[in-house]
């Protein structure tokens, strides 16, 4: 039985792992919504309503973190009991940490959007690396420490992409 | 399963009969109302055949209004209780409204929304835009000779919370049930039918008279996904009108060698401001002049859709203007307007991480993208011809009564399902005057969210939280939503408490919070509406006042208005036990059967509480069936699917 208690996975109905599908993530997000989601129930009283949006709501929460590589690999650490705790541990290597220094250095003194496009180009290829190796480490190895190291690293990145894009914002407003 | 009788005949409605649902553009410049008849969504025509009906409310002194097209006419002779693109000051402050002192207007500021003072004395943009839609209302009920189910009320794609709220509360003064609020561009793809065409990815390029909308939909099996919005809440025809009519005064000063009073002083554009400067004019024309000038570049902008040249003509106070003016010189004079719109189009395109390549129709919205200038440049953007072949005044309306139909339950096989975003991040105030967001923009909607937060000085007992909209890191450039306190919290060491704060979301895109002390469970909650908005005291006063309610028949409206919600939950009833009766025992059966019948014995009554209370019974005694129902719906969603193999 699903329940509203069930993990994103099992709600899903989708094997527990990182690798996943995103054309049938969307198409059981739909499927999903299809039954659940308050415009269904809108001929069929506040309490039918009120449930559905409860459904719909915990849909769309399982949706956002599993689409995303990053949340979704997060989630599957502390499934497995290794929080990530981005709040409270943020030590990193420190050759990762230099590699960003340079990194944001570059971003500092980029003027046009051509170095932009090259310095996003450089760290969408790095974000690719990572997440190949959070895969491998997730459902390969089951390695869920050495995952949630790999987890931070693309948190960093992440954080590095939003800021490219906002200097892209500044440059085309 | 054979369908259940549940009453004498003549009693309650028959299930197979269809509810009259409408679908309402609630718009800058017009507004429509349509509904689907015979299959077909079709606008409603007014007594004279109109289907446009200007947004402009004119308030008569002595009592009395006017409403659409006798308001504009009578508009420029009393511009100051003519109240026109109200949808502007919807959920607004004074300051929000740019160069309001440039309007017509007198503007009461209140913190949240302004009020405007008129010969009737002062009124809210809710009242304003409650007596389009009452006129709306009326003229639908005129049509079918029946009172109305629900409606579907458009709105633009970035409508914060505030103006979200307000048009909600405009709709329920005047009289309507509001079925849903969906975004104007969702409501134009609706319309298209993109819902049975290809799948894929569509731009809706919404230029309107006051508001430009620009959304990126993606269309799945039935399924709408907004995926970006963006536009630009003060870029409309109506600046076109301006820049038009400023183009032509700064020409004729500049052939005449006129050095006062050339500015139209009509303009949200910085080209007016500059063109004042240029020829030395102050904000020195009358509401009478302004009016006029707007009027005849109007017409010229309209006329120059079909021909080359058109004559401006304006009769002003002081004298006559005439100008003949090129659609080239028109293209020229906003240009920078067009370029703005696809400006937002880029930005919209950058948020959803598309290339215009990647979009595989485009739909154009709203009558000013009947301008050639903007079929060519959105065109070429896109590289391709925009779908233009539906009206672009009407498409909104019908794409919403096609929703309202289907909320309506008119078409239970309809795999038509919305899926919204919410347009602007939500979020609290912390330390510092910071926001932080909670909810972000462009999330799926319905949606909930918590946070956790903590008191930051020892034995601190009260937490004050103050929700705000929007994508700026500091509160003070956010829009503030609401304040509310969280007290009760038991004295701790600073950073002990755990205060969670949820943010919910509805599919309306409206917003509740509430707060909880972990440790404690102390709770606090609000459904965000007082610090912009109207409080219900406010709303209660209004519908006292409104026309809608004289007093003779406001007992007889209540009971009404009880009764059709009780043939609704009776309706919703029947309908849930013949899907799922099997769902109960016979003892759960024979429990909601009696609350049913207790439903039909009170909906004779001529006692509105009494009506309703029978009725929130039915609704409590059949929500755990409810539960059940939604359980064995998501089951079955999954049946047969198998865990995907990877």
């Amino acid at each position: 039985m699903k329940s509203l208690q069930s993990n994103d996975f099992e709600l899903f109905g989708l094997e527990q792992c990182f690798a996943q599908d995103q054309a049938v993530l969307d198409a059981r997000w739909k499927d999903l919504q299809r039954q659940a989601h308050p415009d269904k129930f809108s001929a069929q009283g506040a309490a039918a309503q009120r449930i559905a949006m409860q459904w719909s709501v915990r849909i769309n929460e399982a949706y956002q973190r599993l689409k995303d590589p990053l949340k979704r690999a997060a989630y599957l650490c502390e499934l497995h009991g290794a929080p990530v705790n981005a709040e409270n541990n943020t030590a990193m290597p420190g050759a990762f940490l230099l590699q960003q220094m340079e990194w944001r250095e570059a971003l500092d003194e980029a003027s046009t959007p051509e170095d932009l496009e090259q310095i996003s180009l450089q760290s969408r290829l790095a974000v690719r690396e990572a997440l190949q190796k959070t895969e491998q480490l997730l459902d390969q190895s089951q390695d869920y420490a050495g995952a949630v190291a790999q987890v931070r690293a693309l948190m960093f990145m992440a954080r590095f992409t939003e800021d490219i894009n906002a200097r892209l914002d500044q440059l085309d407003p | 399963m054979a369908l259940l009788q549940i009453s004498e005949p003549g009693q309650t409605p028959n299930p197979h009969e269809r509810r009259i649902a409408v679908g309402i553009d609630l718009g800058t410049t017009h507004s429509l109302v349509a509904s689907v008849r015979h299959g077909v969504a079709e606008c409603l025509p007014d007594a004279q055949g109109r289907v446009i009906l200007p947004s402009v409310v004119r308030y008569l002194a002595g009592g009395g209004r006017q409403i659409g097209v006798e308001a504009v006419l009578a508009g420029s002779a009393d511009p100051e209780n003519t109240i026109a693109s109200v949808k502007r000051f919807m959920g607004r402050g004074l300051k929000d409204v740019a160069l309001a002192s440039k309007l017509p207007y007198q503007f009461v500021d209140h913190p949240g929304m302004l009020g405007i003072q008129t010969v009737q004395g002062e009124k809210s943009p809710v009242e304003v835009s409650a007596d389009i839609l009452a006129t709306l209302r009326y003229r639908a009920e005129d049509t079918f000779n029946s009172d109305l189910y629900g409606a579907v009320i458009t709105v633009p794609a970035y409508f914060d919370d505030a103006q979200r709220q307000a048009t909600k509360d405009a709709a329920q003064l005047a009289g309507l049930n509001v079925l849903r609020l969906i975004n104007e561009p969702t409501a134009a793809a609706i319309a298209y039918g993109l819902d049975n065409a290809s799948e894929g990815l569509y731009a809706i390029y919404d230029l309107g008279g006051g508001t430009f909308d620009i959304s990126i939909l993606r269309l799945t099996q039935g399924v709408f996904e907004v995926v970006a919005t963006g536009g630009d809440s003060a870029l409309g025809g109506d600046d076109y009108d301006h820049a038009l009519a400023d183009w032509v005064l700064a020409q004729l000063a500049a052939q005449e060698g006129k050095s006062v009073n050339v500015c139209s002083n009509l303009g949200a554009e910085p080209q007016c401001a500059s063109s004042c400067a240029n020829y030395g004019s102050t904000n020195s024309r009358s509401p009478a002049d302004k009016a006029a000038l707007k009027t005849a570049a109007r017409a010229c902008k309209e006329a120059l859709t079909a021909t080359e040249t058109i004559t401006f003509n304006a009769v002003l106070a002081g004298a006559s203007v005439t100008f003949d003016v090129k659609r080239s010189d028109f293209e020229a004079a906003t240009q920078a307007l067009t370029a703005r719109t696809l400006q937002a189009v880029r930005k919209a395109l950058r948020d959803a991480k598309l290339t215009a390549g990647e979009v595989k129709g485009v739909v154009m919205v709203g009558g000013s993208t009947r301008m050639p200038q903007i079929q060519k440049a959105v065109g070429e953007f896109f590289g391709q011809t925009p779908l233009t072949n539906l009206n672009p005044d009407e498409v909104v309306a019908l794409g919403a009564a096609i929703q309202a139909n289907q909320l309506a339950g008119n078409n239970p096989g309809g795999e038509l399902l919305l899926l919204d975003v919410i347009p602007l991040s939500l979020g609290i105030e912390t330390m510092g005057g910071l926001a932080e967001r909670i909810v972000l923009r462009n999330e799926t909607i319905p949606t909930a969210k918590a946070q956790d937060f903590t008191t930051y000085i020892d034995g601190q007992t009260a937490l004050a939280l103050h929700v705000v909209q929007g994508e700026r890191d500091l509160v003070a450039d956010c829009r503030s939503l609401a304040r509310f306190e969280l007290r009760g919290i038991p004295p701790m060491a600073a950073g002990a408490a755990r205060i969670r704060v949820t943010f919910t979301v509805d599919a309306d895109g409206l917003l509740s919070v509430s707060a909880r002390e972990q440790v404690s469970g102390v709770e606090a909650s609000i459904a965000v509406k007082p610090s912009y908005g109207l409080a219900d005291e406010q709303i209660a006063r209004m519908l006292a006042e409104s026309f809608t309610t004289a007093e003779s028949d406001m007992h007889a409206r209540a009971v009404t208005e009880a009764r059709v919600d009780a043939d609704r939950m009776l309706l919703a009833t029947v309908s849930a036990l013949n899907a799922d009766g099997d769902l109960l025992d016979a003892a759960q059966r024979s429990e909601i059967d009696r609350l049913m019948q207790a439903v039909q014995a009170a909906r004779t009554l001529e006692d509105a509480k009494a009506i309703e209370a029978m009725t929130l019974a039915l609704a409590k005694g059949t929500e755990a069936f409810a539960a059940q129902r939604m359980n064995r719906g998501i089951q079955h969603a999954l049946a047969g699917k198998n865990i995907a193999t990877i």
